[in-house]
């Protein structure tokens, strides 16, 4: 067993229990991709077979049908108490973002919407600091002010493990328990661990999907990886950056850091 | 057992020096830019008018880009042919300690980056300091901007023995000190000829030579409990292992509460138990009774218990833009556990240029000093440099992470050595009653508890008062080390907590001599506040005087009248009061007497009338 997942295993549940033991109402932020997949694995483990609050979808309607048969297979097979959350149309969103940004920020909104609804203190999320350059400056407990907005010129200090979990009232934290795992540990844990994920992460046609968003706005790359031993590979090899087919990221220089700082995940 | 986890190795040092930029070409050299990206970091300079900046790789957010400066800290994987390692940027500009500080916590090691140029300048000292007191012990220091000095042997020796010297000083060894150039990538993964003279690694040898970090599993025991999780009517504690391990069927002792259990099982899924489990580890612990625990309490194994105390001296750094002030209210975080807490004092701050101790009244933003904190509550803590994990928190004001600390409580007595009261004898009913005695003497029985640093006068006034009381009619008697150290307390040293044991001993016997009938004067240093509210504690209300002979520790020094003072500054004498050893002011003594400022004779009146007032009838 690699001693290295191990600790990152360890020190996912610490955080995610954590969060539990201080922020109440807690839910977790679930995308049905490989990392939110792994983050209620461990919740399972965590609290020993059953996550102890809701598990959540930001719905936009957008994901892919395999998507949605993978959801109903789990969440029943995990007994999760589960929450689909329509997100809002995309007339609401803010008209001066691009235009993969702005169907991203459906999902913003739909968060917001659900935090006021269910009044939530902690949102656990599947988010890492390797995905995107800005996620690497996020805190493991990250505090947003009522209107949802990260203020990231002024995050508060994060020492050893002494995580702040007091906030004012109208504040809430996102916890990120998968801050410092990289895509290949997420990949080699799921492996080791037999956790389910969804089939379009392997290669058909010659080509497979690396990360998944909503199917209107995520492109394949080429790949021949038909397992995750394959993709494990693949990724020992490759210099191409992971959210390469996430086009949301790449319309501007500032886009992901405007899209976060507004609330986005 | 030992057991590796990934080096995180954070960068540190003076902001400009350039420790973004030397990640951003260690990354490029070792090929773990992603595809494209040294195009785009091009095309970002140019953008900006400046040359490739390879610190824009690690730089995201675009205000960063703007000042070309890092504002808060991020990490990366770095794979060298031979190791791993997650790297920690953090940003070196003094404001920022805050972020520089929630980086380098997480780290085992540090790569100090300096500036060929200019040598270490006073954050890069800081940044040294902090990494030693957030328990960092491994550093390589790279002299950076060697293309700068074109790459002089003198400028790099220069440096080499300035920074070396400073972090000696400090009480840390770099392991390697290594020259480099981040913007013509020198000596980063390969020897240059262009630094023909060094002899050393280069940076990624002096990396990959770094011992790997393991979880300490010989230590004692340590787990704070997180939560208690309820499953099917079962109680299952939640908590960490910070150190040592656990197995089934250990028993396990609570603090500070005290209480003990068997460990019945350690659950797990998708596998059903554990049989042992060691640092580093999450319990889920079932014990083999019902026991009264909450998050916050500290298990651990009999045979090596935690210290019980509310007061504690610590080194702190301090992160509020508002200075820090005795008396200051906040809140700790340790462990688990959140208490509020009091600046009891403030010793001194340090100097990171020279090191020194400065005397201070506050201490401003990214200062770091000593101070005495006294919690609310009973606490169960290590010492620092015993047990890291248990050894350290965060302190809190409202809403707002202001400092953090390490503790060092080893001049404070374990409250556990403290004999609880017995309950069970019942009082003998004495046949002569506290009103004939008083009437018999014409006063009443009180104890004059005399507490103040070694010679600041206690025996000397002790004696007189005994002498001139004695004079008018009282019944007195003086209790000090002499009578007491020979017999009763024969059995007791001078650690803290034999210290606290002749305190409350003396307490004891000073409340039986009131109780028949005498004024008992006791002329001890007693430098703990809470031996002294106990020895108060075993009177009768309204009949202890607790009396503070006020002279500060120059004073003391300069009368010396056995040499101790002398002594003990040479290492002769251990745990002195004053020197190596606490001692806590009387924050509300019944009467304050400063024998600096005035002779004997006055302070002797003073005494005597204060004593006749309270005890003549």
């Amino acid at each position: 067993m690699s001693e290295h997942l191990h600790a990152l295993e360890q020190q996912s549940i610490y955080i995610i229990r954590e969060a539990y033991a201080r922020l109440k109402p807690l839910a977790l932020l679930w995308s049905l991709g490989k990392d939110s997949n792994t983050l209620v694995w461990l919740a399972r483990k965590a609290f020993l077979g059953r996550v102890p609050f809701p598990v959540m979808l930001l719905d936009t309607d957008n994901e892919f049908p395999e998507v949605y048969a993978f959801r109903d297979r789990l969440a029943q097979e995990w007994s999760l108490d589960y929450v689909n959350v329509r997100c809002p149309p995309l007339e609401e969103t803010d008209p001066t973002l691009p235009p993969a940004a702005r169907a991203a920020a459906r999902k913003t909104l739909g968060l917001k919407r659900i935090i006021t609804e269910r009044q939530l203190r902690g949102i656990l999320l599947g988010i890492r600091r390797d995905e995107q350059a800005v996620r690497g400056k996020e805190r493991i407990f990250s505090p947003r002010r009522a209107d949802g907005r990260w203020d990231f010129r002024d995050q508060p200090a994060e020492l050893w493990d002494q995580f702040q979990t007091d906030f004012p009232a109208d504040a809430h934290v996102r916890v990120h328990p998968l801050l410092s795992w990289t895509e290949l540990d997420v990949w080699r844990y799921t492996q080791r661990e037999g956790i389910p994920v969804c089939d379009l992460y392997f290669a058909r046609d010659g080509r497979r999907f690396r990360s998944l968003g909503e199917s209107d706005i995520t492109k394949p790359i080429a790949s021949t990886a038909a397992t995750i031993a394959d993709i494990i590979a693949e990724l020992e090899r490759t210099r191409e950056s992971e959210r390469a087919g996430r086009s949301m990221d790449h319309e501007r220089e500032d886009a992901f850091e405007r899209l976060r700082s507004a609330g986005y995940m | 057992m030992e057991r590796e986890a990934l080096t995180a190795l954070v960068l540190a040092g003076h902001v400009d020096h350039g420790k973004s930029s030397l990640l951003g070409r260690l990354l490029h050299e070792l090929g773990q830019l992603p595809a494209g990206k040294a195009e785009e970091l091009a095309a970002l300079s140019a953008k900006r008018g400046v040359p490739l900046e390879w610190s824009f790789a690690l730089d995201s957010f675009q205000a960063e880009r703007d000042q070309a400066i890092t504002l808060d800290t991020t990490r990366v994987r770095l794979k060298t042919p031979r190791r791993e390692f997650v790297v920690i940027d953090a940003p070196g500009h003094k404001e920022l300690l805050r972020n520089m500080v929630s980086g380098a916590s997480a780290a085992n090691a540090a790569l100090l980056v300096l500036d060929a140029r200019t040598g270490s300048e006073e954050q890069t000292l800081r940044h040294a300091y902090v990494l030693k007191m957030l328990g960092v012990r491994e550093i390589v220091v790279a002299i950076n901007k060697m293309d700068l000095v074109d790459y002089s042997q003198k400028m790099f020796a220069q440096c080499q023995s300035e920074v070396g010297g400073a972090l000696v000083r400090m009480g840390i060894e770099a392991r390697a000190i290594v020259p480099v150039s981040a913007r013509d990538g020198v000596n980063l993964c390969q020897p240059s000829s262009l630094l023909e003279w060094h002899r050393g690694p280069t940076l990624v040898g002096a990396l990959e030579a770094l011992p790997a970090s393991v979880w300490e599993t010989e230590l004692p025991l340590r787990l704070p409990v997180q939560d208690v999780y309820r499953v099917d009517e079962r109680r299952i504690l939640f908590g960490r292992v910070e150190s040592g391990s656990l197995a089934t069927g250990d028993e396990i002792v609570f603090s500070p509460s005290g209480r003990s259990a068997k460990i019945a099982e350690l659950m797990s899924w998708p596998d059903r138990t554990e049989a042992k489990l060691v640092a580093g580890d999450n319990a889920s612990i079932v014990l083999d009774r019902p026991l009264i625990v909450e998050r916050g309490d500290l298990a651990s194994h009999r045979e090596r218990l935690p210290k019980l105390t509310a007061v504690f001296d610590a080194e702190i750094f301090w992160l509020a833009s508002q200075p820090l002030v005795a008396g200051r209210e906040l809140t700790m975080h340790a462990a688990a556990r959140t208490v509020g807490v009091r600046v009891q004092s403030i010793h001194h701050r340090i100097d990171l240029l020279t090191l020194e101790r400065r005397p201070a009244s506050q201490i401003a933003a990214t200062e770091i000093a000593q101070v005495t904190l006294r919690a609310h509550q009973l606490l169960a803590l290590d010492d620092f440099a015993k047990l890291p994990a248990t050894g350290r928190f965060v302190l809190r004001d409202g809403f707002v992470t202001v400092g953090g600390g390490v503790i060092d409580a080893s001049g404070y007595p374990d409250q556990r050595a403290i004999p609880a009261p017995t309950r069970e004898t019942v009082p003998i009913k004495h046949q002569v009653s506290e009103a004939e005695r008083t009437a018999r003497l014409h006063h009443t029985g009180a104890v004059v508890w005399l507490t103040g640093l070694s010679a600041a006068g206690k025996s000397t006034l002790a004696m007189l008062l005994e002498r001139r009381l004695f004079d008018a009619g009282y019944a007195v008697f003086v209790l000090d080390g002499d009578n007491v150290r020979r017999g009763l307390n024969a059995n007791l040293g001078f650690s803290p907590e034999d210290r606290q044991e002749n305190i409350r001993r003396v307490g004891e016997v000073a409340a039986l001599f009131a109780e028949a009938g005498f004024v008992c004067i006791t002329a001890f240093i007693s430098p703990y506040r809470d031996d002294r509210r106990r020895a108060r504690a075993a009177l009768k209300s309204g009949r202890f005087f607790e009396v503070y002979l006020k002279a500060d520790l120059a004073a003391c020094e300069a009368r010396d009248p056995k040499g101790l003072y002398r002594r003990a500054r040479q290492g002769e004498i251990r745990e002195f009061t004053g020197i190596d050893s606490p001692y806590e002011e009387p924050v509300a003594a019944d009467l304050v007497i400063d024998t600096t400022a005035r002779d004997v004779a006055s302070c002797i009146d003073e005494l005597l009338a204060y004593v006749v007032a309270h005890c003549r009838v």
